[in-house]
């Protein structure tokens, strides 16, 4: 599809980005866009930072010894890495960043429900941000971003309190968003928006947003509870004290568990908008993808234990619980089922969006199909703690979550700056991340299955591990160069790019019909909608006057 | 045929195949499942890719497709579910009579006792075709006994008592890993298993033992006086320990717990917890007075006061043996 440029310069009209300038209109805005921007900036610094952990860790164990860093700083990296990219990149990225910019303008509202809770939300980021830096920079924690007990309360001499005090305020940035976005979605869509005409973006943040503010209390309660017996020697988990550590692991993966499912169901919800959009149809079973959402939010809360089941709990508790895991693979499986239906008789195009959403086509079928592996309580027994695990997360949380956040910040960069990114060059850095994420993860799978355990520092006492393990940091040095490459050009095309029309893609959806980029209050008028999601018929009925597709106007 | 294969872990126990096989089903249905999605997606993709004047066929949905991919991935999942508890099963239930070995985890080392007194350190002698179970506990954090070789691997917790058994099939030395992170040394805490045949085993544990761990126990049973207390007859303020290991307990409280080798170590560190009926609350705590070695050997000399097989038997006969003489006695003294 060729990207159509509209006459005159659009970028030049008053719209949010230049309708004021100076650093306390962006410290104070309310406005949603704004709000989205200042998290877009912060959590591509964090991505960074966990992403340099994530190269020093592959460049470590390029060979068997420890060498490049000792073994208390490989501890410290890959902790660092995973509390980094889950708490302050992989949560917030997707609902934070395109969901705060685009939910509002979807279901037609002129801002969330909360716009200072919105701020408020981000400071709280920013707060939790700094202290996570600051613990980072005064000495790390080393227990794994699972801080298991009582090797976290009793035994690390690390930071983990100021750790966990960063991501216990981070994750009241998360229930604040979530809480805004239930709100925005039940009381602020247009007229004619109804619940079966909204997007399926907005279905899976809505479900994303249960999770969040479901799920985060409990995460919060844990880390207290972990505080409090290491600083006052409470016993609740130790058992030394006459605590019990299973507690703190159940504890944990009830927030834990959900919480992949608040990094895939957005990016889900994405790749639907970009599969209809370069399919031009609408999305095969409607409704069926959108109840599949709310079905993962529900049973996601109900397979915890599966990260236990040879941790000591009873053979008939971890019957039940891989039980559930199955029943909770089904709606994944129906959306990618709904997905590749989709393209059948479609129109299909092959811009970088839609690659990025192939990508995640492939990499959710085998990070979800390698789930199945894992929820087998006899393999299970075998590969949990090893690199299989490591892989089978990375594809759903990198290889899904990652590639649709990249599709979404092509597919919507011309609305977000009213510029037009490179398109041969996204499409070659899709096919560069591509490569180098399976490159990097899927000799770990190889590798777990021989029985590599995870977080080992030096593995020089099995030196049979370390040609995959070559083949895995030769893949991460790709992927990094394939996440360098967007971040080079969208900044190039913040002043170079092309200006981008109000609906470069012709695609459907509320958002493609106020300017590129949208004034502040995002629709001159409130938008009145008449037609069903995704009315890609009626967009390219050739014969029809383009007028006819304007906004129907209120009042 | 997979022995020699490249990249594939040794299997040198009963449950490798098992976990083998089901692993080759998973492989095999996933990668048919993946290459569905792919094919499809390939197809439909240059198929239906964009032509001038051809504009994409507008499907509301299809109810009966839905069913159709809802219900069949929920049978397959099923029988993995299936497939998977079996295998899990047998690899969590210990088979009877089986050689046993108690394992204390700490930072950053195995410690291993024999039933009959072999110490060992990051290193297990097995003989070929045994069942062994682990009685696992640890000093201080969580760890796991992980054997890839084996298929096997269970978390090791302070404070209880956590099992697991294999069965080796090939002589030949196997990686012992920790799987659980433990600490700044958590990837040096490996050692290896050797699996013997049989008569090389022997040979092996015929040297280096201190006596079996249930002696070892009965004489830490005396020096802390415990005897005092559980003595062998009904007089004593503690419960008799005769013949009580395995079967189930009345409590104070009125539940019936069995006496496995969990609440026997409870019994002894914290026995207030799950005091048994009919008895006061007298006895101390030895949490801190005695290592986890000794609480081990302790565990092995009771449940050797109950070996309800050839040996209890035996006692049972001795103990009854006398007892016969005496009646007869008693009958004669009548007919007298």
């Amino acid at each position: 599809m060729s990207m159509a440029t509209s006459g005159g310069a659009p970028v030049d009209r008053v719209n949010y980005l230049n309708k004021e300038y100076g650093v306390g209109s962006w410290l104070f805005t309310t406005d949603h866009k704004r709000i989205a921007l200042l998290y877009l900036l912060s959590i591509t610094f964090f991505f960074f930072i966990g992403g340099f952990f994530a190269l020093l860790i592959r460049l470590e164990l390029l060979t068997p010894a420890s060498d490049l860093v000792q073994a208390d700083t490989y501890n410290k990296l890959f902790t660092m890495h995973g509390m980094v990219m889950v708490f302050f990149f992989l949560i917030p990225s997707i609902p934070a960043v395109l969901g705060n910019f685009l939910i509002p303008l979807m279901i037609g509202a002129k801002d969330l429900a909360f716009p200072r809770v919105n701020l408020l939300s981000w400071y709280i980021y920013i707060t939790g941000g700094i202290i996570m830096l600051h613990c980072m920079l005064t000495g790390g924690v080393d227990t794994g971003w699972t801080f298991y007990t009582p090797f976290s309360t009793a035994f690390t001499n690390t930071k983990i309190v100021e750790a966990g005090i960063a991501i216990f305020i981070v994750g009241f940035s998360s229930i604040l968003t979530g809480l805004n976005f239930i709100v925005t979605i039940h009381r602020m869509r247009a007229p004619g928006m109804t619940w079966s005409r909204l997007p399926l973006f907005i279905w899976a943040h809505y479900a994303t947003s249960i999770i969040q503010i479901l799920g985060t209390p409990v995460v919060a309660i844990t880390i207290v509870l972990v505080a409090a017996e290491r600083t006052l020697h409470l016993g609740i988990f130790d058992p030394k004290l006459g605590g019990d550590p299973l507690l703190f692991q159940h504890l944990f993966w009830f927030y834990s568990h959900p919480a992949v499912y608040i990094m895939i169901l957005p990016s889900m919800g994405v790749v639907t908008e970009i599969i209809a959009c370069f399919s031009r149809k609408r999305i095969f079973g409607y409704s069926f993808v959108a109840f599949s959402s709310i079905a993962i939010a529900v049973f996601g809360f109900l397979v915890w234990a599966h990260h236990m089941f040879v941790a000591g709990i009873s053979v008939y508790a971890a019957l039940i619980f891989s039980l559930l895991s199955y029943a909770v693979a089904v709606p994944s499986a129906v959306k990618v089922f709904n997905w590749t239906a989709t393209l059948y008789k479609g129109s299909i195009h092959y811009d970088a969006p839609m690659l990025y959403a192939f990508g995640f086509l492939g990499l959710f079928t085998i990070g979800g199909l390698t789930g199945l592996f894992l929820a087998a309580l006899g393999i299970d027994v075998h590969v949990t703690d090893t690199y299989f695990v490591v892989a089978h997360f990375h594809y759903i949380m990198v290889g899904g979550a990652v590639m649709g956040y990249l599709g979404g910040m092509h597919f919507w960069w011309p609305k977000i700056s009213g510029r037009l990114y490179p398109e041969g060059w996204a499409r070659l850095a899709a096919l560069i991340v591509f490569i180098g994420f399976n490159l990097t993860f899927f000799p770990q799978f190889l590798l777990g299955y021989m029985g590599m355990p995870r977080r080992y520092a030096d593995y020089s006492h099995m030196p049979e591990f370390q040609i995959l393990n070559v083949f895995s940091t030769a893949g991460a040095t790709v992927l990094g160069i394939g996440y360098l490459l967007p971040m080079i050009y969208f900044l190039w095309s913040m002043r170079y790019g092309k200006p981008a029309s109000d609906n470069p893609w012709n695609a459907a959806g509320l958002e493609w019909k106020t300017t590129s980029p949208p004034p502040t209050f995002n629709f001159v008028e409130e938008p009145v909608v008449t037609w069903e999601a995704y009315n890609y018929a009626e967009l390219d009925a050739p014969q029809q006057d383009k007028n006819k597709q304007e906004v129907p106007v209120a009042r | 045929m997979l022995d020699n294969f490249p990249l594939w872990p040794d299997r040198a126990s009963t449950m490798a195949g098992n976990v083998d096989a089901l692993y080759i089903f998973l492989l095999i249905v996933s990668g048919l499942m993946t290459l569905l999605i792919f094919v499809a997606v390939v197809y439909f993709a240059a198929r239906y890719r964009y032509r001038r004047g051809v504009p994409a066929v507008q499907i509301e949905g299809s109810i009966p497709l839905e069913l159709t991919w809802s219900i069949i991935p929920l049978f397959v999942f099923m029988a993995i579910f299936l497939w998977g508890a079996v295998v899990f099963f047998r690899g969590r239930t210990p088979p009877r009579d089986s050689t046993e070995v108690y394992v204390v985890a700490k930072q950053w080392m195995w410690k291993l006792e024999h039933a009959e007194g072999q110490r060992e350190i990051n290193e297990l002698h097995v003989p070929v075709g045994r069942d062994v179970k682990l009685i696992m506990t640890s000093q201080d954090v969580i760890h796991s006994f992980y054997v890839p070789a084996f298929r096997m691997k269970q978390d090791v917790l302070p404070g209880r008592y956590t099992m697991a058994w294999f069965r080796a099939t090939k002589p030949g030395t196997y990686h012992l890993f920790c799987a659980e992170y433990c600490g700044t040394q958590h990837s040096g805490m490996v050692g290896s298993i050797v699996v013997m045949d049989p008569a090389q085993y022997e040979a092996w544990m015929s040297g280096g033992s201190t006596g079996p761990l249930a002696a070892t126990g009965e004489k830490i049973f005396s020096q802390l006086g415990c005897a005092t207390c559980h003595r062998t007859d009904t007089q004593g303020r503690g419960p008799n320990l005769q013949g009580v290991f395995g079967k189930p307990v009345q409590l104070e409280d009125g539940r019936t717990v069995t006496a496995d080798e969990n609440y026997v170590r409870e019994c002894i560190l914290d026995p207030g917890a799950k005091r048994v009926k009919g008895f006061q609350p007298i006895m101390p705590t030895f949490q801190g007075l005695v290592s986890e070695e000794q609480v081990n050997a302790l565990v092995a000399y009771v449940k050797s006061l109950s070996n309800s097989s050839a040996a209890g038997a035996n006692s049972n006969a001795a103990v009854a043996l006398p007892a016969a003489p005496d009646k007869a006695t008693a009958k004669g003294n009548q007919v007298q």
